[in-house]
């Protein structure tokens, strides 16, 4: 479809955009501003002598024509972006209660810090005694990640959680087979992470997926059946996906441990457990952060993040590189052991990311940590009290930094889902749970509120889905056509995926 | 610092809706069995004093800001227009999370949506995604695309490949049984008249990477055709600067082009966070990894955005998913876009003639230094390897004591290149700095 003419099918009552006077409700495409001869950008004139290109590249590989790149002005191109910033709701502008997210503040010094020049403008491949500094800091990270997990070793560099989950599977792979009995199964929760199947089946294992109790825990009997000698590592999420602590999660680490497994820990949920308890003494060998969630960096729109993970001591030899190393007062990156897995990406890691966790841990400090994880907890259950008789909670326990409820009885009786309350919440300026997850509760809101709101902003929020409760009884239609109030309306995503149109084609 | 708002009238009132009595209680859902932490952890800091000792570990690192850079070898300094980093900046952006909700996250749909559109005109390709981690990963996950798509279990990989790209592309492939074959190389490219006997009818896809790891330009033209007459994919790795020169891989044939995006408007950072880039063909659409923005209409007939083909993706196919990948670069690949807006189509070419002109420059100037030799004869673009009379990191050491941040020892990625040193040269050099730098090297190597 071209964009003229969803433009000409705009009801008439809107007012008609042209690339220079837009409606209030959509921008341009960016090839549709500027036109030839604006420049935002102009480089210093070139100072060394202007061979010709045919005398320094090969004449079948010289491009002819100039990419077709957009030319606008550089107020054009602010102009584009604050616009395309607008129909935005973010975590800085938005209560974003989005469940396993941990949508939390961003605070603005991180940003300052990993701006300085002496984090931003070094190159990867400075010597190291040119990177003193930022060596110092990524030794002391991982030491405080240690610290804080309960691990004896860690490695900083996957780029995010499932990054690390692959990580830390490959470590598990190359554990086993290092003991000669090489293992073949992974076994998840049916409450886990997409990730969690999705990354051991790129490491070739093969995933079983167990039953969670009644009360949405891992069910001990299940995994006594499931767990065998061929099973690499049990991926558990601790808080739970339902926000749920996991009772016998150190009878559950005996009994993989028994047979020899590896217990793994998806720390997507660590925000309930800093200070509280730790992974390591919970029984697992092996877990992931999510910096962008637990540690305070921001999401990005998507990313980067960081998904540092933190092993016990047997299986340190496993664990990726390069490797810091502290000798005397200096630190150096060196190459891993023989029993290493090998890189997992190019250069040390994400590095500008890391450095804000960093800068996070030392703002917060020992007391400041914990108080992160019982904010959290405490604003969870705040929240699922105000709401409850109103939603259902299917498993209604004290929960740690989210819960579950439920639209199930909302669609029964009026024909209103998770995702037409979504969507109607956007209406109210709040941005959405994750609904439809974790899979084994019907019609999802999964709520997580973070510790950094303010007991007011939940008290809002609350109000809002009983309003949305109450207008699903009485103003179904309502609910059902949201959102009114967005610069769009529900979009068609089974247009979009049966037509894709996924980039705009130059000319057209 | 606290970033917690709960006052403690705030904290009693909630405990009391709660319906327990403090804090203690409510953390009995931690079963007994579970043992309490004590972190052994200093208390924490003021802002002032955070912003002190950040301050003082930055001070420590020698910069591009302290020091004249030629290094390269994978990670470039460009000039960056401060558009960028306003844009980067913006909360509305950096704040979002992965857009969901398409109807209260059009701005960060609509600006991915046009990412991919601007990475296809780059590489003559027909689809993107809106990223993946960085350049490494990237290519990993284009190999396992084409070993799935051809249902073949073997990879040519170019030498000229990013070492470190490589060794990700063995981590991810070697432990599930793929068989990666090095293509041979001969005066720093591929040696084409080899590569006939090594790609053969098993080979998933021809991996070969423009201009690689040593700066070469590739016979990119000849590995195709190889790749193609014996129905394996051709995978091309770029550097997107280079594109603003040389032509797109979709003109001689490429299947997917994958690389490290960095160069396109994001900073240093010692190597991360960066921009793993990834496009192909239209037939592949549906077998990418990652998130897709697709163009679509809501109720009204409206032009609106959306993630598509979301059936691909980890959180609905689970362990059928076409990759794991969840978080992606997003921040970067808008940088990106902003980065290419801001250069526009003059500008664009601008930056990569002023490379491609200031490393010939370099180049004229450093191979005239008796004991320099260029080790390579074939062509460049902005980053040509030497060979040094001088161990490459004693040098360094040297010159970074005359204030410049030396080229890469090409010993650090292959022993058998000692005295091997690889010089980039960006726009961001100016004629002067070129020549105070031959004659410091020259010194250097005294």
């Amino acid at each position: 479809m071209s964009d003229t003419s969803i433009v000409r099918e705009r009801p008439e009552t809107s007012p008609q955009p042209t690339p220079h006077s837009p409606g209030r409700l959509l921008e341009p495409l960016l090839n549709q501003l500027g036109k030839p001869g604006r420049r935002a950008f102009v480089l210093p004139k070139l100072d060394v002598p202007a061979a010709p290109l045919e005398k320094l590249l090969p004449a079948d590989l010289i491009r002819r024509e100039p990419v077709p790149l957009p030319e606008v002005s550089e107020r054009d191109l602010v102009k584009h972006y604050m616009r395309l910033a607008h129909l935005n709701f973010s975590g800085e502008t938005n209560f974003y209660p989005l469940g396993s997210c941990t949508m939390k503040y961003n605070p603005k010094v991180n940003e300052e810090i990993a701006g300085l020049a002496g984090f931003a403008k070094v190159h990867p491949y400075t010597p190291d005694e040119g990177a003193q500094g930022i060596l110092k800091l990524l030794f002391e990270l991982e030491e405080q990640f240690k610290e804080i997990l309960g691990m004896d070793a860690v490695t900083l560099q996957p780029a995010a959680g499932a990054h690390g989950e692959l990580t830390a599977l490959l470590m598990a792979k190359a554990y086993h087979a290092a003991q000669h009995k090489p293992r073949h199964k992974v076994v998840v929760p049916d409450s886990a992470h997409g990730t969690n199947p999705a990354s051991a089946a790129l490491c070739g294992f093969d995933v079983v997926e167990v039953k969670s109790t009644t009360r949405g825990r891992a069910s001990v009997q299940e995994l006594k059946a499931a767990i065998s000698e061929d099973v690499a590592v049990f991926m558990m999420t601790n808080p739970n996906t339902l926000g749920l602590f996991e009772e016998d999660v150190v009878e559950i680490a005996k009994l993989v441990h028994q047979k020899g497994g590896l217990m793994y820990l998806d720390g997507a949920n660590m925000n309930a457990l800093l200070g509280i308890c730790r992974a390591g003494d919970m029984g697992f060998d092996m877990v992931h952060v999510n910096i962008h969630k637990t540690f305070s960096i921001p999401h990005g729109s998507g990313g980067p993040g960081g998904g540092p993970v933190g092993v016990k001591s047997h299986l340190k030899p496993f664990l990726p590189g390069p490797i810091i190393v502290q000798e005397k007062s200096a630190y150096r990156l060196v190459s891993p052991g023989p029993s290493s897995i090998g890189r997992v990406r190019s250069f040390f890691g994400n590095t500008g990311a890391l450095v804000r966790a960093y800068a996070y841990i030392k703002a917060l400090g020992k007391e400041g940590l914990r108080r992160v994880s019982e904010g959290a907890i405490l604003n969870a259950n705040y929240l699922k009290a105000l709401l409850k008789g109103v939603y259902p909670i299917p498993v209604d326990e004290t929960c740690m930094h989210e819960f579950v409820a439920s639209a199930a009885q909302t669609k029964s009786a009026y024909g209103i889902k998770a995702m037409d309350i979504a969507k109607r919440l956007l209406d109210y300026g709040f941005y959405a749970p994750t609904i439809c997850f974790p899979l084994i509760v019907e019609e999802a809101l999964m709520i997580e509120p973070s510790e950094t709101e303010s007991k007011e902003v939940l008290e809002s929020f609350a109000a809002a889905l009983i309003a949305i409760a109450e207008e699903a009884k009485n103003f179904p239609q309502k609910v059902k056509g949201a959102p009114h109030r967005m610069p769009v309306t529900r979009l068609d995503e089974v247009l979009a995926a049966r037509e894709p149109n996924v980039r705009w084609r130059t000319g057209a | 610092m606290e970033f917690v708002p709960i006052t403690t009238e705030d904290k009693q009132a909630m405990l009391r809706k709660i319906g327990v009595g403090s804090m203690e209680k409510l953390l009995e859902c931690v079963p007994k069995s579970v043992p309490r932490a004590d972190l052994k952890m200093p208390a924490g800091l003021s802002e002032p004093e955070l912003i002190r000792l950040a301050e003082e570990l930055a001070a420590r690192n020698v910069t591009t800001k302290s020091h004249v850079s030629f290094l390269g070898a994978g990670s470039y300094e460009h000039f960056i227009s401060s558009v960028v980093r306003y844009i980067f900046s913006r909360g509305e952006f950096l704040t979002a999370y992965t857009p969901y909700q398409p109807e209260a996250s059009q701005g960060t749909l609509q600006a991915m949506y046009e990412f991919q559109s601007l990475l296809c005109d780059l590489t003559g390709m027909d689809a993107a995604n809106a990223s993946l981690y960085e350049g490494g990963s990237a290519l990993a996950e284009a190999c396992i695309l084409a070993l799935r798509e051809t249902e073949r279990t073997k990879l040519v990989v170019a030498r000229g490949v990013h070492p470190e790209h490589r060794q990700t592309l063995k981590t991810y492939l070697q432990q599930i049984g793929t068989e990666i074959v090095e293509l041979e190389a001969r005066d720093g490219v591929s040696d084409s008249k080899k590569a006939a006997a090594q790609i053969d009818s098993k080979t998933a896809a021809v991996v070969v990477q423009i201009p690689n790891a040593f700066g070469c330009i590739e016979p990119v033209r000849e590995l195709e055709k190889l790749a193609h007459q014996n129905g394996a994919l051709f995978i091309v790795a770029v550097n997107p600067i280079s594109l603003g020169v040389l032509q797109s891989p979709g003109s001689y044939g490429a299947d997917i082009v994958v690389g490290e995006g960095q160069s396109l408007g994001t900073d240093l950072l010692y190597g991360g966070p960066y921009l793993g880039l990834f496009a192909c063909r239209e037939k592949f659409i549906r077998k990418i990894p990652g998130r897709i923005v697709g163009m679509t209409r809501d109720a009204h007939g409206r032009r609106g955005f959306v993630l598509t083909l979301q059936t691909r993706e980890q959180h609905i196919r689970r362990a059928k998913a076409t990759s794991n990948i969840c978080t992606n670069e997003a921040m970067m690949a808008l940088a990106a876009a902003v980065y290419l807006g801001s250069l526009g189509k003059e500008g664009f070419r601008d930056v990569a003639v002023q490379n491609l002109r200031k490393a010939h420059h370099c180049f004229d100037r450093v191979t005239k230094i008796p004991g320099i030799r260029p080790l390579f004869q074939a062509p460049f673009f902005n980053e040509f390897a030497v060979s040094l009379p001088v161990d490459p990191e004693e040098v360094n050491r040297r010159l970074m004591k005359a204030g410049f941040l030396g080229g890469f020892p090409l010993k650090r990625w292959d022993p058998q290149l000692a005295d091997g040193y690889l010089i980039a040269v960006t726009e961001a050099r100016s004629k002067e700095q070129i020549d105070r730098f031959a004659a410091a090297l020259q010194e250097a190597i005294k």
